[in-house]
């Protein structure tokens, strides 16, 4: 099929998040401002230096059938939950085919994980070391290979225009969303399953993060522990779930009457070139990434309403993020509502981009821009207009919002969402 | 020693733990891959469960060769008495 520039909606969404077993409860513990961080209780974790995290609110063997479950590592879990919830709410009754309502050779499937099946590689490797070869699950590799959220939720649905998993760590779950984008605007797919998942709660990345300095160590205060923008805050508080959409172009979606969330107006990727895991201090990297959204689509600064901030409540990064901003964008950010909703969930690596990519669709949706919770005393070096503890109202019209997602490697992806008049 | 009817019932709670069939369907007739839900990779976890449960080897060329619940229940019955 030759190339196209179609325009591509959000018809459906789905996320098991810290905060909620589905994108509704999800939702709205964001507007209530709720930390979903809690104290780490197994006992592996007594002795860490860190011992806080964002654990999943539902626990994924509540939800999925056992012998699926023993079969998925957690983060295909996590995947295989948001999905199945974002297939059914953009209207499909059953996987492609099936539902008439789709064609399996038109639908694809990108989702992304930052660090993939890490806790089946440890597990297994203990089962190993303890019980010995006969007792590794035959199902290590396929539990752990990066790709396995992706082809399970692929297998899930009948997608058969084409699965993917790109890697980028912390962007990770946004750059999948991109590429799901470019599958409907090239005009490989009609739809598109995408999002981020993560689950990487475990002792060894605790530990190995924790030793670049990376993690917040306020122990004693959970809740509090997760505060971008705040003066006081040392570092991301570690999450764990996923978020996931159903893209579709604008022609697939009427034909079958669906409800259009919003419309995906593009995305601007760039990379820092910089330093393995260091943010480039001036944002330029990140201010490329933007200039590119601007120039490869038909956004206007003056409809972006609000941005949802990578932020992750690192000193550096939290502050080259909002340079760059009034690097691109001037005077027009003091018209952006930012919010930081990893003040409540945490950080989910490479599920992160798909569970604010769910939040921003529903701020345009509902207009309301999440607050960001423990912002006590901003650094006054985050120049911008920082939603705090209570939801802000967004305007009437036709409205845009930005999704930033920036991982380890110094990669920088912005998505960009417009509200949608069907 | 296991008679054929406890290793059929101990093959029907392994079944049953790994692919979620019913106990009261694993039969000596049933096909583990096109009527118990169990793939070739859910075969192995079958098979070591097996050995454990019946205190007997099974090599891997060996494992093809058991097609059904009846199969597997003769060779745990013939390696027991090896």
């Amino acid at each position: 099929m030759s190339p196209t520039n179609r325009t591509v909606v959000v018809t459906g969404i789905g996320a098991t998040t810290p905060l909620g077993g589905d994108s509704a409860s999800t939702w709205e513990a964001l507007l209530a401002g709720r930390s979903g961080v809690r104290p780490l209780e197994q006992d592996w974790a007594a002795e860490l230096p860190v011992r806080i995290a964002a654990q999943i609110a539902v626990e994924p063997g509540e939800i999925l059938p056992r012998p699926l479950a023993r079969k998925l590592d957690r983060s295909a879990q996590f995947a295989l939950i948001a999905a199945r919830e974002a297939w059914a709410d953009a209207g499909f009754t059953a996987k492609a085919g099936d539902d008439p309502a789709v064609d399996p050779d038109r639908l694809g499937a990108v989702v992304a994980s930052g660090i993939g099946g890490v806790t089946t590689l440890l597990g297994q490797y203990d089962v190993l070391k303890e019980q010995g070869v006969r007792k590794v699950s035959p199902h290590t590799v396929p539990m752990l290979m990066p790709n396995s959220p992706s082809a399970n939720v692929g297998i899930d649905i009948n997608a058969r225009a084409g699965v993917h998993t790109p890697v980028s760590a912390c962007a990770s779950g946004a750059e999948a969303i991109g590429y799901a984008v470019e599958m409907i605007r090239t005009g490989r797919a009609d739809v598109v399953v995408a999002g981020g998942t993560e689950a990487a709660i475990h002792p060894l990345p605790i530990v190995a993060f924790g030793n670049m300095m990376a993690m917040s160590k306020n122990n004693d205060n959970p809740q509090g522990a997760s505060r971008p923008y705040d003066a006081g805050r040392d570092g991301f508080v570690l999450g764990e779930g996923a978020g996931v959409v159903v893209l579709e172009s604008v022609e697939h979606a009427r034909a079958r009457g669906a409800r259009v969330y919003a419309e995906v107006v593009g995305q601007g990727i760039s990379a820092d070139a910089h330093h393995i895991t260091q943010p480039e201090p001036t944002g330029r990297g990140i201010a490329a990434a933007l200039q590119h959204l601007l120039d490869g689509s038909d956004l206007k600064p003056a409809e972006i309403v609000h941005v949802n901030a990578h932020a992750t409540s690192t000193p550096q990064g939290d502050v080259a993020e909002i340079k760059a901003l009034r690097a691109v964008f001037g005077d027009d950010v003091d018209h952006m509502a930012i919010s930081a909703t990893k003040s409540m969930t945490g950080h989910l690596l490479g599920g992160a981009g798909g569970i604010e990519t769910v939040a921003s669709v529903l701020a345009l949706y509902h207009r309301l821009a999440p607050p960001t919770i423990n912002l006590v005393e901003r650094d006054p070096e985050a120049d911008a207009d920082i939603v705090g503890d209570k939801p802000r109202p967004l305007p009437e019209g036709t409205i845009a919002a930005l999704n930033d997602s920036f991982g380890f490697g110094g990669h920088n992806v912005v998505l960009a969402l417009r509200s949608f008049e069907s | 020693m296991a008679t054929q009817e406890e290793i059929v019932a101990g093959l029907a709670d392994i079944v049953n733990e790994i692919a979620g069939i019913p106990t009261e369907d694993v039969k000596l007739d049933k096909s583990f891959t096109d009527d118990l839900d169990v793939d070739s990779l859910s075969m192995v976890e079958v098979v070591v469960a097996a050995e454990e449960q019946f205190g007997v080897k099974i090599p891997d060329d060996d494992v093809k060769n058991l097609k059904t619940v009846g199969d597997a229940a003769d060779y745990i019955l013939k390696a027991q008495q090896a």
